[in-house]
């Protein structure tokens, strides 16, 4: 490949911590309007608003790293990814029974309100969690 | 009676001493929990000053200052406080500066003829101005030594809808900075409308530095999304600073205390000793005293009775010596 030395400098923070930073190859975001977005090395500067949705990070030589972002955003500029977010938790830190728990409970709460938006967001986060940590597994 | 002087300062020195060991355990406590707070409060700096990054590009990829966050108001009716204390006292002046500033800051702005709202964080804080019938607005508290995102999250929501419903004009963050181990100071600072943000937009829109970026869904959007998280941020941040004072400042109050407690056991101490000599001497004198006067008295009679001179001596010694306190 031409490109083997560039590669993207991917840091992911949130308030508490930078709680991922290392180099990428590629990395796959999901914005909240358009959708998927992924960046390479050279990538024009980009800044967006991420859904709760999946991060990947492709290493070099095939390895992939998944995180469960909430409440996100995206900043690209000179070969250096930064994704800002509340929350964002690798898919080895996840912890399936909970979120499992979450998820039915989040569930059931809809059922009695369909509009319960604070039960929507529950449901969201714990479906991308679980969905996150099967992808990592598998 | 000298044996009961010497008994009540033994009993103060003991209690001294308990009082020293509770106040040199929650110095080395409070020594360990500042070095967390510091590094809590580094840790959290990346995501602070990326977001600021972030909106600096984003004003110089030409979003408007023109968020509902940013308003200044022409007139400023109401002002918010938030007023960030400790939960738990014995911590030197630390509760009380932060409470003095934001008082004073208050009374400022009542004496004008505005009216307040107020967000007491910490126990502390509300329950002075619930004491002094100061009407609170919103209190938070048992987070003060360790806050978390998430804490900040909720009064940075509950203070934003008090300004987004125009219940106030304007908010005050009292709360007190963390400059270094020795140096803490209570501050004030304009937590909305963001006048940083609104500078830094107008100075970004004069240059091209970000024009080259691309925003989803819009530069608007991204800033109208962007902002909360930056006002999260900054109370976070403010959070962190005033756990860290707190637990340097008690620190420094459990040092004070335990070097006092050394030294007033030092001065009781040496009161008892001396107290205790004191009782001895009167002893000696007494038990002297008495063997002097009835010596006299056996020589006297010595005269009449020679036999009973032996005797007569060793009795008021074992009296005197059964007469002992110790």
């Amino acid at each position: 490949m031409p490109d083997m030395a560039v590669e993207l400098a991917v840091e992911l923070v949130s308030p508490e911590e930078v709680s991922y930073s290392g180099a990428a190859e590629m990395v796959i975001v999901r914005t909240a309007e358009e959708g998927d977005i992924a960046f390479q090395a050279g990538h024009v500067p980009f800044l967006g608003v991420l859904a709760t949705w999946s991060v990947d990070v492709l290493r070099a030589g095939g390895e992939r790293d998944s995180f469960a972002v909430h409440r996100g955003f995206v900043e690209v500029s000179h070969n250096k990814v930064t994704i800002l977010s509340d929350v964002s938790e690798a898919a080895g830190e996840i912890d399936v029974s909970r979120a499992e728990k979450a998820r039915d409970r989040a569930g059931g709460a809809l059922k009695a309100d369909p509009d319960d938006a604070a039960a929507l967001e529950a449901l969201e986060r714990a479906e991308l969690r679980l969905r996150v940590a099967a992808s990592a597994s598998a | 009676m000298p044996g009961g002087k010497e008994r009540e300062l033994r009993r103060r020195i003991n209690s001294i001493g308990s009082t020293k060991k509770i106040t040199r355990a929650m110095e080395l406590i409070a020594a360990t929990r500042v070095v967390k707070a510091m590094q809590r409060a580094n840790a959290a700096r990346p995501y602070a000053r990326l977001i600021t990054g972030v909106i600096e590009d984003l004003a110089a990829g030409g979003a408007e200052a023109d968020h509902p966050l940013l308003r200044q108001r022409a007139q400023v009716r109401n002002v918010g406080f938030i007023v960030i204390t400790g939960d738990r006292g014995l911590a030197g002046a630390y509760n009380s500066s932060v409470i003095r500033a934001a008082e004073r800051q208050l009374m400022g702005h009542v004496s004008e003829g505005k009216g307040y709202s107020l967000c007491c964080v910490g126990r502390k804080s509300a329950g002075y101005f619930r004491f002094r019938n100061y009407r609170i607005a919103d209190a938070a508290a048992g987070f003060s030594d360790n806050p978390s995102y998430d804490d900040a999250r909720r009064i940075a929501e509950t203070v934003s809808g008090w300004f987004l419903s125009e219940a106030v004009d304007q908010v005050e963050l009292i709360y007190t900075e963390f400059v270094s181990m020795g140096t803490q100071r209570v501050v004030v600072r304009r937590f909305l409308p963001l006048v940083d943000t609104e500078m830094m937009a107008q100075q970004g829109s004069g240059t091209d530095r970000g024009s080259s970026f691309e925003f989803e869904p819009s530069p608007q959007a991204v800033l109208e999304a962007l902002l909360p998280r930056y006002t999260e941020a900054r109370l976070y941040g403010a959070l962190l600073d005033a756990a860290a004072s707190e637990h340097a400042s008690r620190q420094r109050a459990m040092k004070a205390a335990t070097d006092n407690a050394e030294e007033l056991i030092t001065k009781l101490s040496r009161a008892m000793n001396q107290a205790r000599q004191d009782a001895i001497t009167t002893e000696i004198m007494e038990i002297v005293g008495g063997a002097e006067a009835l010596g006299g008295d056996s020589r006297g009679e010595a005269e009449s009775q020679p036999d009973a001179l032996s005797a007569g001596v060793q009795a008021p010694v074992a009296a005197a010596a059964g007469s002992h306190p110790v």
